[in-house]
């Protein structure tokens, strides 16, 4: 059964913060928050600061899969390149957040009957952290491939402590000079008996679903959508679907089967 | 408890159609919703004849103090809310007012009579931003189209039927009174303003999937405020005000120059529950200023 959310948004204390690489990481304590499953995601809010700044932005919550949660405390992960994103990092522990969540459907475990398939993760950049909830949701040390731009945002790599990684970097700064994709095509060539979980940009959630698709690999993506609520109101966080129309990311998601999707846009937030 | 068109409501604070899913927040929050749901009145997103999957995303973007959104009414049509949907929201606690739009004379009429026939709905509200497929203007922005279309539906239901005005005219209180003439029982304002963004990469393409879309939030607050202050001062039937607000003294501001009942929409996505805590905030403004308050005061 999937976590259900408590009505509304609660506020919460911020109780650390931490730079891992180019990445914020931050804890708030949440405890009145029933424990989230891997892939779930909250929408956060500054309680101060937020729809109130100079320019007025940023004005709507914004989306994030938790990256742990504890007994009572949440962790997230931040990278700052907007307005929203900027005043979630520059929070310091005694800071207060708005939370509402945990929301969404995360990542479901392989089906049990045969094939057997190993779960293989791959992903990268700010898509980490959904990964990382769920190699410790699934407790086997997975095998993790994670594609980063550069050797300051491969740090982040260091948040995914419960399985095998390795890591690609588009410079070659470290490990794999080249995409994650590269790193997935020769996984999947090796053993095809995988399902895959993926998180990341558009075009690397894109490419994996592609090559997924060509393997005949089972995927589950984590999608990253614009919205404004989280809940299912506003509508605005849509992609295609291959039977026709729309579904949101918000509520039939985050996390869909690769095999559901049309091509995901590259801007389509 | 107030009246509103016949109907007894527990608080002024509605939502505004489209701007909260009761259905999608049920799977969300769960049974707590319909413990604390957040409005006194539940109003539908749009239901539209056919079925209609919406724009193409983009369909979202935030600007200083507000969002322009370009959603472009996905709902599963007629027939799939009546099976699908309606069910659903009678399961509310509170009465269920059912927002529809068409293109034509007749696919309104067609609307209008199948949700007068169930009794599950309360009240029927006509969103009237849609083009007049002869003219291509807003229905709502003219009141000559206006009229007609009032005219042409107000006999299929004794239901209250409430008229959302659309912003984008040249007199919106002229609009208001074409339906006031035409039998509307009550008019609800204000929907978003017409509204574009650009492409931050450049070369002057448009945002949004659907092209243009519509303003709302605290941005627009004051042109409710004037809106709904020029409505009020033509029309003797019920308003329902809304746009921008946010807090209970938003609301207050609304019912301050005529509106009876305050619709929150763009609020709701930043706080689930922000119905109730206006609610709230509301009342608590209205103790503190009337005059038995202020005379236990001194």
């Amino acid at each position: 059964m999937r976590p259900i959310a408590p009505l509304g948004r609660r506020r919460v204390v911020v109780t650390s913060c931490d730079d891992v690489g180019a990445y914020r990481v931050v804890d708030a304590a949440d405890p009145d928050g029933p424990v989230p499953a891997a892939g779930q995601f909250y929408m956060l809010a500054a309680v101060h600061c937020w729809g109130a700044t100079e320019n007025e932005r940023p004005f709507l919550p914004r989306a994030f899969s938790f990256l742990r949660a504890d007994a009572g405390a949440l962790r997230f992960m931040f990278e700052d390149v907007g307005p929203g994103t900027r005043r979630l990092a520059e929070l310091t522990a005694g800071d207060e957040l708005w939370v509402t969540g945990p929301l969404g459907e995360g990542f479901r475990a392989p089906n049990p009957s045969p094939p057997a398939r190993r779960p293989l993760l791959a992903g990268g950049g700010i898509g980490v952290p959904p990964l990382a909830a769920w190699a410790t949701e699934l407790g086997t040390r997975p095998r993790a491939l994670l594609g980063f731009r550069d050797r300051e945002h491969a740090a982040g790599a260091a948040v995914m402590s419960d399985a095998e990684v390795t890591v690609a970097t588009e410079d070659g700064s470290v490990g794999h000079h080249g995409l994650v994709t590269e790193l997935l095509a020769a996984e999947l060539a090796r053993d095809p008996h995988a399902i895959v979980y993926s998180c990341g940009p558009p075009r690397m959630l894109e490419a994996v679903r592609a090559l997924c698709m060509e393997h005949d690999v089972p995927a589950q993506l984590a999608l990253e959508a614009g919205m404004a609520c989280g809940f299912g109101a506003c509508y605005g966080c849509v992609v295609p679907v291959r039977d026709g129309g729309y579904v949101r990311v918000c509520v039939d998601g985050p996390v869909l089967d690769a095999d559901r999707l049309e091509p995901l846009a590259e801007d389509a937030h | 408890m107030i009246e509103f068109c016949g109907l007894q409501i527990d608080h002024p604070i509605i939502n505004g159609s489209g701007t909260f899913d009761a259905i999608a927040a049920r799977r969300a929050f769960g049974e707590a919703l319909l413990a604390d749901f957040p409005f006194s009145a539940f109003v539908s997103k749009t239901i539209t004849l056919a079925p209609r999957a919406g724009n193409p995303p983009p369909r979202l973007w935030e600007t200083a103090a507000g969002m322009i959104n370009s959603i472009g009414l996905p709902n599963r049509g007629l027939a799939g809310y009546l099976e699908h949907d309606l069910p659903r929201l009678a399961a509310l606690p509170v009465p269920l007012i059912t927002n529809v739009m068409g293109s034509t004379e007749a696919e309104v009429a067609a609307l209008v009579e199948a949700v007068d026939a169930r009794p599950e709905v309360a009240a029927i509200e006509l969103n009237v931003s849609c083009p007049n497929v002869k003219t291509g203007l807003d229905i709502g922005a003219d009141p000559v189209s206006l009229a007609a279309l009032v005219r042409a539906v107000r006999p299929l239901t004794r239901k209250p039927l409430i008229v959302k005005l659309t912003p984008n005219t040249a007199d919106v209180a002229a609009v208001a009174a074409a339906a006031e003439d035409e039998g509307a029982d009550a008019v609800s304002l204000i929907n978003t303003l017409r509204a574009m963004a650009l492409d931050p990469r450049g070369a002057g393409r448009t945002w949004l999937g659907g092209g243009s879309g519509g303003l709302s939030g605290p941005a627009i607050r004051h042109i409710a405020l004037a809106q709904v202050f020029a409505v009020a001062r033509r029309i003797a039937i019920p308003v329902v005000g809304m746009g921008g607000v946010a807090c209970g003294a938003h609301a207050k501001d609304l019912i301050s120059v005529g509106a009876v009942l305050v619709a929150v929409g763009t609020e709701n996505f930043r706080d689930p529950c922000a119905g109730s805590r206006i609610a709230a905030e509301l009342k608590s403004l209205q103790i503190a200023e009337s005059p038995s308050s202020s005379m236990n005061a001194s």
